[in-house]
């Protein structure tokens, strides 16, 4: 088994009625219990909230987030276990963050000693 | 463990309410956006955090942290509930005064209290339905339109006037107010147009229909549950409600298609809301009002009484609605008065009585009153003018599944 990062990212968030955002949240709560019973989940990861600080240079130049661009803040992290990159690749396609028009999951390998 | 369904839709209401008794009804915008970010923190934390003890106590805590953060950025910049006055300027007191609205002691007074303010008489009633919907029942536009059979567009615009009039109505309906018994009807009427766009709609087609009927029951009975509001008259609308819920699972057979009340399978009758339904009407038996909705009430009742459709009284049925006719009359009313006799006393005495209703003329677009002449004419075994008035019937019909039922009652016609 091999270990990998994914990072959740999107635009700005669309706006749900109740009703939905309890279906979408349902959904992201079906799927990350779906992996986590079949074994594929070392840690759920957080959130991240949507602002921060970026530090910069030689200088640590300190500016706020948002960043350039809203769709490539990372909105959150998921650590999980999987056969391979594929495998890891093909479970992150069952994530609801598609449903969102510019959702993405960046799928990375972590870095294994030796 | 699961989350309950519709969950966010009703803390929705709840959040809605407690925060505009801090913020003011005139901040009821900001009120709604930071309920709207408490659900999205939740959709952010939970799938990752797993859900909380008590969902509805972390979306409120949420909500509090937010609404102090708003207080303190915007304390100079806006005014806030003016009740509350230099009791939110103070650091010593905005913690103790916000937990203490928002801690849920008082939550249910806040809800009927919003559900009074929704129901401005400067709103006409269908406006006052949307906005109960909207802001006590946490519906979208969307959601409303499509219960409604309206245009989103329409609804949306529906909605943000009569927010605008409840945002300028100062402060939310004070529960002891000179204007309360006129008000309280208002309420009344809105719940039970709330909870007859549900039960007449095609419910099969939409689930957001029967969501209504439930709402329409969770609403009415804040009222009976409180003793400012728990009137003869509100208890005679709830039994009348749970009365007609009864009948819910039944009103759609097994091939979703409507069923008459005549035809229903009463095995599928909900007996808990026929009981409930009963023991609600005995209480509205204090005093000495008589309403609309206790002579409705006390129709269903007889329905409820009977376990076959033959077994109907409907004598005391005529009785009844003669006494509606007192209070209110109606040519859907006089309509259904007329069915009634046609049971009792057969189908010609039924035409005749439909013949003499005072501006019938009213029903020409009910799609039911051409129905009615269809059936009494069948009845009667004149098979084709039963025929014409079906397809008038039909003609008339306002969605699918009223055209399903009146095709079949075309088709036999033969």
């Amino acid at each position: 088994m091999s270990e990998f990062v994914y990072l959740y990212r999107s635009g700005a968030r669309p706006s749900r009625s109740p009703e939905q955002a309890q279906q979408e949240m349902q959904r992201w709560m079906t799927w990350l219990k779906d992996l986590t019973e079949k074994g594929h989940i070392k840690d759920p990861g957080h959130p991240l909230e949507r602002s921060g600080k970026l530090v910069t240079g030689k200088a640590r130049t300190v500016t706020d987030g948002p960043f350039a661009e809203t769709k490539d803040v990372v909105g959150g992290y998921t650590l999980v276990q999987a056969a391979d990159l594929a495998q890891a690749t093909t479970l992150a396609a069952g994530c609801p963050i598609f449903e969102l028009a510019d959702g993405t999951v960046e799928v990375r390998p972590v870095l294994k000693m030796g | 463990m699961e989350l309950s369904d519709h969950l966010f839709r009703r803390e929705s209401g709840r959040m809605v309410a407690a925060l505009t008794r801090v913020f003011g009804i005139h901040n009821l915008a900001l009120a709604e956006d930071v309920v709207q970010d408490a659900f999205c923190r939740a959709m952010e934390v939970w799938p990752f955090r797993g859900l909380p003890d008590n969902p509805s106590a972390w979306l409120m805590a949420t909500a509090k942290h937010r609404a102090i953060d708003v207080l303190r950025r915007e304390r100079t910049a806006r005014t806030f509930a003016p009740e509350l006055g230099r009791l939110l300027e103070s650091e010593w007191t905005l913690v103790p005064i916000v937990d203490e609205i928002l801690a849920g002691s008082g939550l249910n007074d806040d809800l009927l209290r919003m559900m009074f303010s929704c129901c401005h008489p400067r709103l006409k009633e269908d406006a006052q339905v949307a906005l109960v919907l909207h802001i006590l029942c946490g519906f979208s536009s969307h959601e409303i339109a499509a219960a409604f059979f309206s245009t989103e567009a329409a609804t949306y615009k529906r909605i943000e006037r009569a927010k605008k009039v409840l945002a300028g109505s100062k402060h939310l309906f004070d529960l002891t107010a000179a204007d309360f018994a006129a008000r309280l009807s208002a309420v009344q009427r809105a719940l039970y147009l709330l909870f007859n766009e549900g039960y007449h709609g095609a419910s099969a087609e939409s689930a957001v229909r029967v969501e209504l009927c439930e709402e329409a029951l969770r609403l009415v009975t804040l009222l009976v549950d409180h003793p400012l509001t728990a009137t003869s008259s509100s208890y005679a609308l709830a039994a009348l409600l749970h009365l007609h819920a009864s009948r819910l699972p039944a009103r759609v057979d097994a091939a979703g298609n409507l069923s008459t009340l005549f035809e229903q399978d009463r095995s599928r009758w909900d007996a808990q809301h026929v009981e409930k339904g009963l023991c609600l009407l005995n209480q509205s038996a204090i005093g000495s009002e008589v309403t609309e909705y206790h002579v409705e009430a006390a129709i269903a009742a007889v329905h409820a009484s009977a376990s076959r459709a033959e077994d109907t009284d409907w004598n005391e049925i005529v009785g009844l609605y003669d006494t509606l006719m007192s209070l209110r009359s109606s040519p859907v009313i006089a309509l259904n008065r007329a069915i009634a006799i046609a049971q009792s006393e057969g189908a010609e005495r039924g035409l005749d009585e439909i013949r003499a209703i005072a501006g019938v003329e009213c029903l020409e677009d009910y799609p039911f009153y051409h129905a009615a002449l269809g059936e009494l004419e069948h009845r009667c075994n004149r098979q084709p003018r039963a025929r014409q008035h079906f397809q008038v019937a039909l003609a008339r019909a306002r969605n699918p599944m009223e055209q399903r039922f009146l095709q079949q009652r075309l088709d036999a016609c033969m």
